[in-house]
C-alpha cells in the first residue's frame, strides 16, 4: 500500500480528519471509513450518478473525485441532508410518487434533483427535469415518477415563494 | 383510473395505492444493501478471469500474488474444486437437455471471456486486485464458437468434448394441419426472419455477497444480494458440504435484479468456500466490468416465423423455429432451457390459432452464460407474433387493430388452450382493446399520421397484445428437479402491544413486496399499516417458501400472507370471545379493537388482549390455552401458471436523415386480476416497459467473432436515460384469478413482455410509406438508415 496523507474536511457539518491512501475515491472514503453507506456505487466510471454528493455547494460524482481533493472542502452526503431536513419535502414527494423501487439510485436523484430545485428561476418544466438527470441511472421505475416528485416540488416551492413575494 | 374489487370497503388497505412503509429508509440513505455491511476480520475477494472466449489454461503460478502483504489466499479451479462440488444446470422435465458439470472456477479450460480462473482473497478489495496482476496464467487459445447457427454445424469446434455437439436442447411442437394452411390457395401467408440480441439487466447494485462461517457450529451464512434465499440454501448446501439447515441465506436491501442475481455465480460459490476455508466473512463485490462480464445474458434469438390467414382474416397456422444461444452452459439450478421454451410455449397466446408447429434449438457458444432475466421469452414470443400480425393485416389491406379484433381470443370463452396446451382462463383481451383504443385515440392519432406524412414526418403506432406467465405451479422448475420450491410460506402473530408481525418467504427489491404483505394483514386483521411490522429475505426466520420470480411475489406469496392473517385472526377472535363471554362470530376487529359485529362498539384493545395473554394468563378462563400464531402456505394448483394479459401501443417518430427513434407515447392496458396496490402496479409496468423500450433501441452486448465482449461498460452499454423516455399512460382491467381466494396475478414483468414488440411495430409503421421494414433488435439509428437504404 502506498503512503497516506493526512486530511480534512467538513462532513454533513462534522469536522472529519483521516490519513487516507491517495488512490482511494470520495465514495469509498465516505462509505468505508465513515460508515456514510448511504452513497452508493454503481459504476465507478462517472457514469450512473449512484455516487453523487454534494461538495462545496455543487454536486459531484463521487467515484470521480478522490478523498485527498476534498482537503478543506464541506461535503454532504444523503445522511445529511435527511438529517437536517433540507430536502424533506423532496422525499416525501418521492414516497408518495414511488419514485424509488429498488432505492439504490435515489441518493444521487436526490442530489441531482435537489441541485435543480435550489437552482432558481422559474419551477422547471418536465423535459428540463428528465434533461437534468439524464447522468442518473436509474433501471428500475423508468423515471416517470421521478419526474412526477420533482416537478410537484418545485412547482409547491414556487408557490410557497409566490405567496410569501 | 377505477377498478372496483371485492376489497372496495371503507378503510381497506387491499386495492389502495398507499406509499410502501419500507421506503423511507431507502430515501434517507438507510438502506442495508450487502456492500454496506462490514463484518468484523472480514476479507476481501477479488477475482482474476479469462480474457479468452475459449482457451485451454496451460500454467497457473500464483507465488508472487501468494508473497504480497495483505494476500491471504490465493486459489484456482482445482483447488476450489477440492472444497465445492461441480453442478449442471439441467431440468428434467424438458427432456434431452443436456449441459455438463459446471465447476466454480475454470478448471483446465476457459469457455468465456470472463470466466473467472483464480481468486485472490486478501485483507482489501486494493490488495486483491494489486494480488491479481502479479498472477501469470499462459493459455493456449482454442478456436472460438461465437455464432449461434455456425455453432451447430456438424465441423464446429466442440465445446464440451464429452458431448457430441453444442446442442444444448432441442424441442419441436406440431399441433393441428400447418402444411394445409400454408398450401391452401385463399390464404394470405407471410414469413419474416427476426434477429434479437444479447441484453443484460445492469442492474444498478452489481452483484455482492459475503460469506460468513463458524467453525464451531459448522454454519455458513450468506448476505445475499437475490431474490431466492431458500433456493440459494439448498445450492450452498449441496455443492459446498453444509447441512442445509446450517446454511443461512439472508437477503436484506437489494440494488435490482430482475432475475439477474437468482442464479448460481461461481465467483459467489467460491467466495462462500473461502469463508468457510479461512473461518473468516469474506466479501466479493462484483465491479461494473465484471457485471458486464458476468451476469447473466439475456434473449439472444433468430426466429423465422411463418403465419396463414384465411379470406375472413382468422388465423390459420403459424410456424417458428427458433435458435438461441446460452452461452458455454446452461445455468444452474434454473436451466437455460426455459427463455426458449416459452418463445415456443406463448407465440400466438392471445389468439385463437387452429395450427402451430415450432423447433427450438438451445445452442452452446463461447460467450457469457444466457438465462432468464425479467420477462423471460416473453418478448420474443410476443414481438414476432405482433411483427407478423402487422404483415398479415398490411398483407391483407386490413387496419392492424381489426385484424387483431378477428383474432382475439373472447372474454368469454375461457377456460380455453392453445395449441401448445397453454391453459387460459379469466383473461380480457377484448375488453384491454377497447380501453386502449379508447386511452389513445386512435383514429385521431392514425388521421395526425397521414397528415404529417405529407409533411415528410414520419410517426407510426404499434400494438402488441400479450400474455404474461406469471404464479407459476411446480410445473415449472420443481417438477424438474430443481431445488426451487412454487409454493410460499406466511406467518402472522400479535405481539403483547397488539402489533401484527408477519414474515413471509417472498423477497423485497423494491417492487413492494412487503408493502402488499403489510396491506393484506392490516386489511385482514383490522389495525393500522403502521403495525403490522414485515420480516422477508433470511432463511433462519421466514417460512419456507419459493421467493420473488416469475411475477408470483403478490400472487403466492401474497395468497399465503392473506390465508395466514385470517388464521390469526380467528385465533384471536375466539381469545377475545373467551375473555368477553361471548361468540367469535359476534366479534370483529377494527381500528386495532375487538367489537361487536353488528353494532360496531368497541369491547377491547387488540393492546389489551394481546397483555392480557402474555402477561396475565392467570385472567383467562380455565381451558384457554392462546396460540396468536399462524402459519399458511399456497401454491396455484390445477393450472401450470396463471396467465395475465394486456395490450401496449407505442407511438413513435423515426428520423429518416438520422435513424433517430424518438419514443412520443407509450400505453398500456394490463389485467392483474386483483389490485393490491394500483400506484406499485403502474410503477412496475412502467419500469418494466422502460426495460422493455432499452433491448428494443439500445441495449447489446457487442461480440467480436472470436467472443470478445466489446461493450462492457456502461459509457458503451446504453440503457434508456429520463431525457429519451416518454411518459406511460396506464389503464386496467380487472379479472381476478379464480386459482385463489385474493385474485391477484402477477405484474413484474409485463411492461418487459410487450414493449418491445410494441416499439418495434411503431417504427416499422413510420418506415413503411419509406419501404422499409426492420426486424432486428436494437433498432439502434445505424440499422433504421440501414433498412431505409435497403428498403426492409
Ligand atoms: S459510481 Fe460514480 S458515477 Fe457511477
Ligand atoms: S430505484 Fe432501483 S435503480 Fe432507481
Amino acid at each position: 500500500m502506498s503512503a497516506t496523507l493526512p486530511i480534512t474536511l467538513t462532513v454533513n457539518g462534522e469536522s472529519v480528519s483521516a490519513d487516507v491512501a491517495p488512490r482511494v475515491p470520495l465514495v469509498d472514503f465516505l462509505r468505508e471509513t465513515l460508515g456514510l453507506t448511504g452513497t452508493h456505487l454503481g459504476c465507478a466510471h462517472g457514469v450512473c450518478g449512484a455516487c453523487t454528493v454534494r461538495v462545496d455547494g455543487a454536486a459531484v460524482r463521487g467515484c470521480l473525485m478522490l478523498a485527498v481533493q476534498a482537503d478543506g472542502a464541506t461535503v454532504e452526503t444523503v445522511e445529511g441532508v435527511s438529517d437536517s431536513g433540507e430536502i424533506a419535502d423532496l422525499q416525501d414527494a418521492f414516497h408518495r410518487h414511488n419514485a424509488l423501487q429498488c432505492g439504490f439510485c435515489t441518493a444521487g436523484m436526490l442530489m441531482t434533483a435537489a441541485e435543480l430545485l435550489d437552482a432558481g428561476g422559474p419551477p422547471p418544466e418536465r423535459a428540463e427535469i428528465r434533461e437534468h438527470i439524464s447522468g442518473n441511472y436509474c433501471r428500475c421505475t423508468g423515471y416517470q415518477s421521478i419526474v412526477d416528485a420533482v416537478e410537484e416540488v418545485a412547482q409547491a416551492r414556487a408557490a410557497d415563494k409566490g405567496g410569501q413575494a | 383510473m377505477n377498478v372496483t374489487t371485492k376489497y372496495d370497503r371503507p378503510n381497506s388497505y387491499i386495492g389502495s395505492s398507499v406509499p410502501r412503509p419500507n421506503a423511507a429508509r431507502l430515501l434517507q440513505g438507510r438502506g442495508r444493501y450487502v456492500d454496506d455491511k462490514i463484518l468484523p476480520r472480514m476479507l476481501h475477494a477479488a477475482f482474476l478471469r479469462s480474457p479468452h472466449a475459449h482457451a485451454r489454461i496451460t500454467r497457473i503460478d500464483t507465488e508472487a500474488a501468494r508473497a504480497l502483504p495483505g494476500v491471504v489466499a490465493v486459489y484456482d479451479g482445482a483447488e476450489i474444486a477440492r472444497h465445492v462440488t461441480p453442478w449442471q444446470g439441467v431440468l428434467t422435465h424438458l427432456a434431452g437437455m443436456r449441459s455438463p458439470d459446471q465447476p466454480a472456477l475454470a478448471i483446465d479450460v476457459a469457455r468465456w471471456q470472463g470466466e473467472p480462473v483464480v481468486m485472490v482473497v486478501a485483507q482489501s478489495r486494493a490488495i486483491a486486485e494489486d494480488a491479481l496482476a502479479l498472477i501469470e496464467v499462459e493459455y493456449d487459445p482454442l478456436p472460438a464458437v461465437t455464432d449461434m447457427e455456425a455453432a451447430l454445424t456438424e465441423d464446429a469446434p466442440r465445446i464440451h468434448p464429452e458431448i457430441d455437439s453444442n446442442l444444448c436442447w432441442q424441442r419441436d411442437i406440431d399441433a393441428g394441419d400447418v402444411e394445409a394452411a400454408f398450401d391452401d390457395p385463399a390464404n394470405t401467408v407471410v414469413e419474416r426472419r427476426f434477429t434479437f440480441g444479447r441484453h443484460t439487466g445492469v442492474t444498478l447494485e452489481p452483484r455482492v455477497c459475503i460469506g460468513d462461517y463458524d467453525p464451531s457450529e459448522d454454519r455458513l451464512t450468506m448476505h445475499y444480494s437475490g431474490q431466492a434465499p431458500h433456493m440459494m440454501q439448498s445450492v450452498l448446501s449441496r455443492h459446498l458440504g453444509v447441512p442445509e439447515a446450517r446454511v443461512r441465506v439472508i437477503a436484506e436491501d437489494v440494488g435490482g435484479s430482475f432475475g439477474i442475481k437468482i442464479h448460481t455465480y461461481g465467483d459467489e460459490i467460491a467466495t462462500m468456500a473461502a469463508a468457510k476455508l479461512l473461518k473468516r466473512p469474506v466479501k466479493f463485490a462484483a465491479d461494473r466490468l465484471e457485471s458486464f462480464m458476468t451476469d447473466i445474458h439475456a434473449r439472444d434469438h433468430r426466429v423465422t416465423a411463418r403465419a396463414a390467414i384465411d379470406a375472413e382474416g382468422r388465423l390459420q397456422a403459424v410456424e417458428i423455429d427458433d435458435i438461441t444461444g446460452i452461452g458455454p452452459y446452461s445455468v444452474y439450478p434454473r436451466s437455460s432451457g426455459i427463455e426458449g421454451n416459452q418463445v415456443i410455449n406463448l407465440i400466438g397466446a392471445p389468439y385463437e390459432l387452429p395450427a402451430y408447429r415450432a423447433r427450438l434449438r438451445v445452442a452452446f457458444q463461447n460467450k457469457v452464460p444466457m438465462c432468464q432475466y425479467r420477462a423471460v421469452g416473453h418478448p420474443i414470443a410476443m414481438a414476432v407474433m405482433e411483427g407478423i400480425m402487422d404483415d398479415l393485416a398490411a398483407a391483407s389491406g386490413r387496419d392492424p387493430v381489426e385484424l387483431r379484433r378477428i383474432n382475439l381470443r373472447a372474454d368469454d370463452s375461457y377456460p380455453s388452450a392453445s395449441p401448445q396446451g397453454m391453459k387460459f382462463a379469466d383473461l380480457s383481451h377484448q375488453a384491454c382493446l377497447d380501453k386502449l383504443l379508447d386511452m389513445m385515440d386512435y383514429e385521431r392519432l392514425k388521421a395526425d399520421q397521414d397528415r404529417l406524412r405529407a409533411q415528410g414526418v414520419y410517426r407510426g403506432i404499434g400494438f402488441v397484445n400479450m400474455v404474461e406467465v406469471t404464479n407459476p405451479s411446480p410445473m415449472f422448475y420443481g417438477v424438474g428437479g430443481a431445488p426451487i420450491a412454487a409454493q410460499d410460506g406466511a406467518t402472522a402473530r400479535l405481539d403483547a402491544s397488539g402489533a401484527v408481525h408477519v414474515a413471509n418467504s417472498i423477497t423485497e427489491q423494491g417492487q413492494g413486496s412487503e408493502s402488499i404483505l403489510a396491506q393484506i394483514t392490516a386489511d385482514v386483521m383490522g389495525v393500522d399499516l403502521a403495525d403490522v411490522h414485515v420480516t422477508t429475505g433470511d432463511t433462519a426466520t421466514v417460512p419456507y417458501g419459493g421467493g420473488t420470480w416469475a411475477s408470483r411475489g403478490a400472487g403466492i406469496g401474497g395468497e399465503a400472507m392473506l390465508r395466514a392473517a385470517t388464521a390469526l385472526k380467528d385465533q384471536v377472535l375466539e381469545v377475545a370471545a373467551a375473555i368477553l363471554q361471548g361468540r367469535p362470530e359476534a366479534l370483529d376487529i377494527r381500528a386495532g379493537n375487538i367489537v361487536d359485529r353488528d353494532s360496531g362498539q368497541i369491547r377491547m384493545g387488540l393492546a389489551d388482549l394481546g397483555r392480557t395473554v402474555y402477561y396475565r394468563g392467570n385472567e383467562l378462563p380455565d381451558g384457554v390455552a392462546p396460540e396468536l400464531i399462524a402459519t399458511r402456505h399456497f401454491k396455484v394448483s390445477d393450472y401450470p401458471f396463471v396467465f395475465t394479459n394486456g395490450i401496449m401501443a407505442s407511438h413513435v417518430e423515426v428520423d429518416a436523415e438520422t435513424g433517430i427513434v424518438t419514443l412520443l407515447d407509450h400505453w398500456v392496458v394490463e389485467d392483474v386480476g386483483t389490485i393490491l396496490n394500483e400506484k406499485l402496479v403502474d410503477e412496475q409496468i412502467r419500469g418494466g416497459v422502460v426495460q422493455g423500450i432499452g433491448g428494443a433501441l439500445y441495449e447489446e452486448c457487442v461480440y467480436s467473432e472470436d467472443g470478445q465482449l466489446q461493450n462492457a461498460t456502461m459509457a458503451d452499454y446504453l440503457v434508456p436515460m429520463a431525457g429519451e423516455m416518454p411518459d406511460i399512460r396506464i389503464a386496467h382491467v380487472s379479472t381476478p384469478t379464480r386459482t385463489s381466494e385474493l385474485g391477484a396475478k402477477g405484474a413484474g414483468e409485463a411492461g418487459t413482455a410487450g414493449a418491445p414488440g410494441a416499439v418495434m411495430n411503431a417504427v416499422n409503421d413510420a418506415l413503411r410509406p419509406l419501404g422499409a421494414r426492420l426486424s432486428q433488435m436494437p433498432m439502434t439509428p445505424e440499422r433504421v438508415l440501414k433498412s431505409l437504404r435497403q428498403g426492409g
